[in-house]
């Protein structure tokens, strides 16, 4: 494996090209993808390599963007449908999680999805409240969907690649706040199977489940924490939906304590869920209540020093995870 | 033809549209549409009984739209659907027995008791499914008719709705961009007066949905959606049109239902006049039919008593098929939810 540094975004643009290079199946619509590449450039060449007939600006429509990959998907197509911000999915709703996500079901196993959306969430960018949300729980919550959040340029790459090749309707959701952040990435086409987390760094005396950007944030504070004497094991679950709840138990069980950040709101977050399904399978190895750090119950403010009061950040996270291991 | 503010859109179908007309093509036509008129008759009793779980949208009176358009549609064309779809699938040759086993909820239903009435499907034969969600099939049928442009396949999409759900984003998105990428797609109002128990002049201004055609640059049509002849005369335009790359057409065929918005009898609640029903029934589409099809000697009153008594047969067997079939497990609850 021929392996180089990429940034984020680059590593996800090359794994477009790879994917689209090997399935003719394969097309990507959205507002601004072709000619522009998309605002993020995360489409940047797919235009001039494979034609209009297969990278195609649309109308701003995001129903009809996603529906008209609903229906190809179920006849058979691979489509890519683009949302630029995740905030924007709303418009787009009731084609993700009452058609996409149900056909299969509600006909009887009779059609696959195989459509894919991706889109960028996130705060961090003085973007504002209709422009930096994380909305994965929400997604997580329907049955039929997945969801994938990459929180590195190697995961940005084999998640879209992961992604268009599963059978059912992903979500991959990147970072926006991450497009510039570089990492080893192989030349090569490979892909990560949806619903296996990554342990990020490994440690005996505290799990911190991290999702999206936090794995960043987890993985500096891992390092702080270590300076203090203190070993943190790092798990990025890549996916919400599927959550590989497996890996997040048996790290529990020997550490014994758990703290779960990501950037929505903690009300109603994957956190809760990830929280309960802990303490359902590794009650008894516990010795801290399972803890999460999670923004405020507020929409994502605009002022640099109220977003950075409302993103969790490494000091933060150290903090949590000293007052874990100090309580027991 | 006067000056309009709609020059997009035509009236009625194309003269001369009943001159080439059949023996065979009468006799399909009528037992499309006594097909459906006579499964919707007996789901519905089912349905008052008690005998058979849900709530049915009934298609009676429409029964001309549904078989004027399939039957210029082979089983590569795609369709979607509504919560009234029955008639859809059994024009677009759906078979009783998985239908009525779906309205039971058995395991041999078309979606194996996962769907019920508001969700027929039929892969086999072009039917991309009903759908709960007023305007929800319409993003989907761009979606069949972008597969079929992409892969140059020839076929084309017909997605079906009615007056109130052309009120709903998804429709003007949709026709919007099948419009910008000529998308090979007919989009078939059927434009029965009301949305539930709301009429046409309370949620619209206009008396032509049709001319809604002109806000995307597209053709529109308003045919008489009791005529089963015209509305097939003007799906063929349509259709051709389609299959020559030129994009969609947004047909309007104004129709009425004869039952509730719900069942039979449905609600009970009075929010239409009962002449008007009966001045609807007075151009029966499938009376109509048989009308055109004796007057030409094209067909005779025991041709149509015929396709009546297969139905009647077709249906008891369906019905018995359907109760005797096995309940689906409960065991099987997490069976395709995803693609493993
Ligand atoms: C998005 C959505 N809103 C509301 C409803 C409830 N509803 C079901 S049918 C219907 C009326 C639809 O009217 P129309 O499109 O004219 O179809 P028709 O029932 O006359 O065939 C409504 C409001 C729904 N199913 N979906
Ligand atoms: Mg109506």
């Amino acid at each position: 494996m021929n392996t180089r540094e990429l940034t984020y975004v680059k590593a996800f643009n090359e794994g477009m090209h790879q994917i689209m290079a090997e399935d003719p199946d394969v097309f990507l619509i959205g507002e601004d993808v072709a000619g522009y590449g998309g605002v993020f450039h995360m489409f940047d060449g797919l235009l001039t390599t494979f034609g209009d007939k297969r990278v195609k600006d649309t109308p701003i429509a995001e129903q009809a963007i996603i529906g008209l990959g609903v229906g190809a998907a179920a006849r058979g197509l691979r489509p890519v449908c683009d949302l630029m911000f995740m905030d924007f999915i709303g418009v787009a709703m009731d084609q993700i999680f009452n058609q996409a996500a149900k056909m299969k079901y509600m006909f009887g196993g009779a059609v696959s999805v195989p459509l894919t959306i991706t889109t960028a969430g996130g705060a961090g960018m003085s973007a504002a409240a209709q422009h930096s949300q994380s909305l994965e729980a929400w997604l997580a919550h329907i049955p039929g969907l997945k969801v994938a959040m990459p929180a590195s340029p190697y995961d940005a790459k084999g998640l879209i690649v992961g992604a268009i090749r599963d059978d059912n309707p992903v979500i991959v959701v990147l970072n926006k706040k991450m497009l510039g952040v570089k990492g080893p990435v192989p030349e090569e086409l490979y892909s990560i199977p949806l619903g296996v987390a990554n342990i990020v760094c490994e440690g005996d005396d505290v799990t911190i489940v991290a999702i999206g950007r936090m794995v960043i944030e987890a993985t500096k504070a891992a390092q702080a924490l270590g300076e203090q004497g203190i070993s943190a094991e790092v798990i990025d679950p890549r996916t919400v939906q599927p959550l590989d709840i497996d890996t997040i138990v048996t790290s529990a069980k020997k550490t014994n304590r758990v703290l779960i950040v990501h950037e929505a709101v903690q009300f109603g977050g994957i956190g809760a869920e990830i929280s309960s399904q802990v303490q359902e399978s590794a009650f008894d190895y516990l010795d801290a209540p399972v803890t999460r750090l999670a923004a405020p119950f507020a929409p994502v403010p605009y002022a640099p020093i109220l977003e950075n009061a409302y993103v969790p950040d490494a000091a933060r996270i150290v903090a949590a995870a000293r007052q874990l291991v100090e309580r027991s | 033809m006067t000056e309009t503010l709609a020059p997009n859109v035509t009236y009625g179908p194309p003269e001369g549209y009943a001159a080439g007309v059949t023996r065979e093509l009468v006799l399909d036509l009528h037992r499309r549409m006594v097909r459906i008129r006579m499964f919707e008759e007996s789901a519905g009793k089912l349905v008052e009984s008690g005998d058979m779980p849900g709530f049915l949208h009934l298609y009676v009176g429409q029964e001309a739209v549904a078989a004027g358009v399939m039957s210029v549609l082979d089983d590569v064309d795609q369709i979607t659907s509504t919560h009234r779809g029955h008639g859809h699938a059994i024009a677009k040759g759906a078979e009783f027995r998985p239908m009525f086993a779906e309205l039971y909820g058995k395991t041999t239903g078309y979606c194996k008791g996962r769907g019920g009435s508001m969700h027929i499907v039929d892969m086999n034969r072009g039917m991309l499914g009903a759908n709960a969600i007023v305007g929800g099939g319409i993003p989907i049928a761009i979606g069949a008719a972008f597969a079929a442009q992409y892969r140059g396949d020839g076929s084309v999409a017909a997605s079906f709705f009615g007056d109130g759900a052309t009120n709903i984003g998804a429709f003007h998105e949709s026709v919007n961009m099948a419009a910008v990428w000529d998308l090979p797609v007919l989009f078939i109002c059927e434009n029965n007066g009301y949305a539930e128990f709301t009429a046409q002049g309370n949620h619209m201004r206009l008396d032509d949905i049709a001319e809604r055609a002109n806000s995307y640059g597209i053709p529109g049509v308003v045919v008489d959606g009791m005529d089963a002849l015209a509305v097939r005369a003007v799906a063929k335009v349509a259709v051709d049109r389609a299959k020559r790359g030129e994009g969609p057409t947004l047909i309007e065929a104004k129709t009425y239902r004869y039952f509730d918005h719900q069942g039979i009898k449905g609600m009970r609640i009075p929010y239409r006049d009962p002449a008007e029903v009966e001045a609807w029934k007075e151009r029966d589409a499938i009376r109509l039919l048989e009308v055109i099809g004796t007057e030409r000697g094209l067909a005779t009153p025991e041709d149509f008593a015929a396709i009546l008594a297969q139905t009647e047969t077709d249906i008891a067997d369906a019905i018995e098929f359907a109760r005797s079939s096995p309940d689906p497990d409960p065991a099987d609850i997490l069976d395709d939810v995803y693609t493993v």
